[in-house]
């Protein structure tokens, strides 16, 4: 479904990565580790098309098609979705008016007519259980004074509404309390299946212990230096990454 | 530019109108000299030869101009064409509260006693533009809401130019009063109808008495050739709650001078814009809040998108007096710049003269934040549609205290209109 060749990125002529290969087959789930700095939100960014990072060398590949002339929001529309570290705050644009202009343009783009705003509503309400989120939230503006934890919880919920094919949750964790991870988890498993992707970054195994990846890469200084199954991601919690640094740097 | 001199010498009015000639002679025009008008110059306009009064009177039908009214309620209309009454478009009433012309108040012996107690008494006899108007204005709205009463709809002023003159000054005069416990909402309007020159020089009184309530919206949307200086002038007392939206759409050059004296305490005044400009026009907001007495309040919010070669200025001045302690004032400017060539020249003016005030103000210049933009593109909007959302967005809070639901509606799709999309819902 994905495939990352030879990944190089630069900002402001600063090389962030260096050389990235990756293969994300439908029905799989990737997680990706390393240090603070290591490019690993930056390699989502790519993914998603964002414009302040220069593709220098290789390129993303989507479906077999080369992604470098596609905009950010036509990689929605193929079914990329990604959830942000650090979701924008939007002031002025309830959640609610914010995911019936998203599902409605992908549907343009798609071809297809506006969906009727009884059926609209039936998903929100059904997706917004599924997260268990207030309906209060939904009527307020997006991400505006949302906490860490609800915000991260508002892009799943984004995630369940769009139900992407692929999907990149960049520290999605970070910020939950437990039992918000494990519902939020659990809303990523219910969108995962054969037909779709999952790219996982996190910091802690304990995500993972929800969201089981078949296999776990580690990224340090732009490059993906170890690639294993889950049993990786276990012995990084235990060891840290500095084993992996000085192999890196033989 | 020449004036005709056809002033009526017998007239009630004819000391305060030769005062006011008097003044304008030796003030004339502003000039870039001058510090508040160091950004916006007159110098285009002064050099067209514009005439005064219409030849002759030029009506129109209400098919062709019904899109310029809020057709979708019902409101009393006062409707002027190039400067004269058409009772034929308007509605006007006497019943309970006087919704009427200018022109009758300045004759008729029953309304001598209110024009005494409030004709230019709070529009300033020194500013050279609202002198021009005193000295030569004879037309425009007269409404009085006496004590608790409240009419039954919104009134609309509007004023169309027809064009039949290749170049023409207006110089509405509006007088206001809202006594005790009453309250009004007018919605001001003027439009042009052809690509002729037209220059209005309006001049608007507004009087609230104690606990009164006055909301004023005016939508400045014009075509390309109407350039407009708005003098408004607001005396409040005690407990009134008086507020100005501004939607400054369209026109070549508008100038908004708009000053709140608070002459009493526990008054609210409020002042919010919505300017969206491109082409080259000019849109210059000059506010005044005079906190006079203690225990008051003003809100200041005006929101700028600038494109093209457009520009904009926000000056705002407020005073607080020595003895008006526990005021609360509040000003904010924020203005995006969706082109390199547009402009916003933005200054705060703080006189503060007591000890015990909370004032704040802000001004901000930015673009559009491309984090949001982003973010937004990845959930499947398109950049046009998320830079309108986030334009949109930005502008939203202004909307937020119109009062009156159909208005929001119309200025929400004039929004959506100039920034050229169609978004699937209403904020
Ligand atoms: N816009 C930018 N301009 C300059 N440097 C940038 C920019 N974006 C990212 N970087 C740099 O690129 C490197 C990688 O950043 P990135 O955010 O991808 O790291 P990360 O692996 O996600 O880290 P973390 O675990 O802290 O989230 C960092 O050194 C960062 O400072
Ligand atoms: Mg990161």
């Amino acid at each position: 479904m994905l495939k990352i060749k030879d990944l190089h990125a630069k900002v402001e002529d600063k090389e962030i990565l260096k050389g990235i290969n990756l293969e994300l087959k439908a029905g799989e789930v990737h997680a990706i580790m390393g240090p603070n700095g290591s490019g690993k939100s930056t390699l989502a960014s790519v993914i998603a098309g964002k414009e302040e990072f220069e593709i220098t060398k290789g390129g993303v590949f989507f479906e077999n098609e080369d992604l470098e002339d596609t905009a950010p929001e036509e990689r929605a529309h193929k079914g990329i979705f990604l959830s942000f570290q650090y979701p924008v705050e939007i002031p002025g644009v309830s959640v609610t008016n914010f995911m019936k202009t998203a599902i409605n343009e992908s549907r343009k783009a798609r071809g297809m007519e506006e969906m009727p705003a009884n059926e609209m509503l039936k998903l929100i309400r059904e997706k917004s259980e599924m997260l268990d989120i207030d309906r209060k939230f939904l009527s307020r503006s997006l991400n505006e004074g949302f906490s860490g934890g609800e915000k991260k919880r508002n892009e799943i919920f984004q995630m369940a509404m769009l139900e992407p094919k692929l999907a990149i949750l960049d520290e999605t964790d970070s910020g939950l309390d437990i039992d918000a991870l494990r519902i939020v988890a659990n809303g990523v498993n219910k969108l995962s299946s054969k037909d779709n992707a999952v790219l996982v970054i996190t910091h802690y195994q304990r995500l993972l212990e929800y969201i089981v990846p078949d296999f776990v890469h580690v990224l340090h200084d732009g490059k993906i230096v170890k690639s294993g199954d889950k049993a990786l991601a276990l012995e990084l919690e235990e060891k840290g990454y500095d084993w992996l640094k000085q192999e890196s740097a033989v | 530019m020449a004036f005709e001199n056809t002033i009526d010498v017998e007239h009630p009015i004819h000391d305060i109108r030769s005062e006011a000639i008097k003044n304008f002679e030796s003030k004339g025009f502003p000039s870039k000299k001058d510090e508040a008008w160091k950004y916006t110059s007159l110098n285009s306009l002064l050099k067209v030869d514009f005439s005064i009064f219409p030849k002759e009177e030029n009506t129109l039908e209400y098919s062709q101009v019904k899109k310029y009214f809020l057709h979708e309620i019902d409101t009393y209309k006062i409707v002027f064409i190039d400067g004269i009454y058409s009772s034929y478009l308007s509605e006007t009433t006497h019943d309970g509260v006087d919704i009427c012309l200018m022109s009758s108040a300045l004759t008729k012996p029953m309304y001598q006693e209110v024009m005494d107690t409030y004709f230019n008494k709070v529009a300033s006899k020194e500013e050279s533009l609202t002198t021009l108007n005193t000295a030569f204005s004879r037309e425009g709205a007269y409404i009085y809401i006496p004590k608790s009463k409240m009419p039954k709809k919104p009134v609309e002023i509007i004023h169309f130019a027809t064009g039949n003159e290749a170049s023409l000054l207006l110089q509405p005069r509006n007088l206001i009063v809202v006594e005790e416990n009453a309250e009004l909402q007018v919605i001001e309007r003027h439009q042009s109808l052809t690509q002729n020159e037209v220059f209005t020089n309006s001049v608007t009184e507004i009087f609230a008495d104690k606990n009164a309530i006055v909301d004023y919206y005016k939508v400045q949307n014009n075509n390309a050739a109407a350039s407009m200086i708005d003098n408004t002038y607001i005396s409040q007392k005690d407990t009134s709650n008086v507020s100005v939206h501004t939607f400054s759409f369209g026109g070549k050059l508008t100038r908004n001078n708009l000053n709140f004296y608070q002459n009493g305490e526990h008054i609210n005044s409020t002042m919010k814009g919505v300017t969206i400009l491109g082409d080259k026009q000019h849109v210059d907001h000059h506010t005044l809040v005079h906190h006079k007495q203690p225990n008051c309040e003003s809100h200041q919010d005006y929101k700028g998108i600038y494109g093209e070669n457009s520009t904009g200025v926000f000056n705002g001045k407020i005073i607080v007096d020595k003895i008006a302690q526990k005021t609360n004032a509040f000003q904010q400017n924020n203005n995006v710049l969706i082109s390199d060539k547009a402009t916003i020249n933005t200054k705060p003016q703080l006189e503060i003269f007591a000890d015990d005030v909370k004032c704040s103000h802000g001004c901000t210049i930015g673009q559009l934040d491309e984090d949001a933009l982003f973010y937004l593109q990845t959930r499947g909007i398109p950049k046009k549609e998320a830079r309108a959302l986030l334009m949109y967005a930005f502008a939203n809070n202004v909307l937020q205290s119109v009062r009156i639901p159909e208005l929001k509606k119309r200025i929400n799709k004039l929004i959506a209109m100039k920034l050229g999309v169609r978004l699937g819902f209403e904020l």
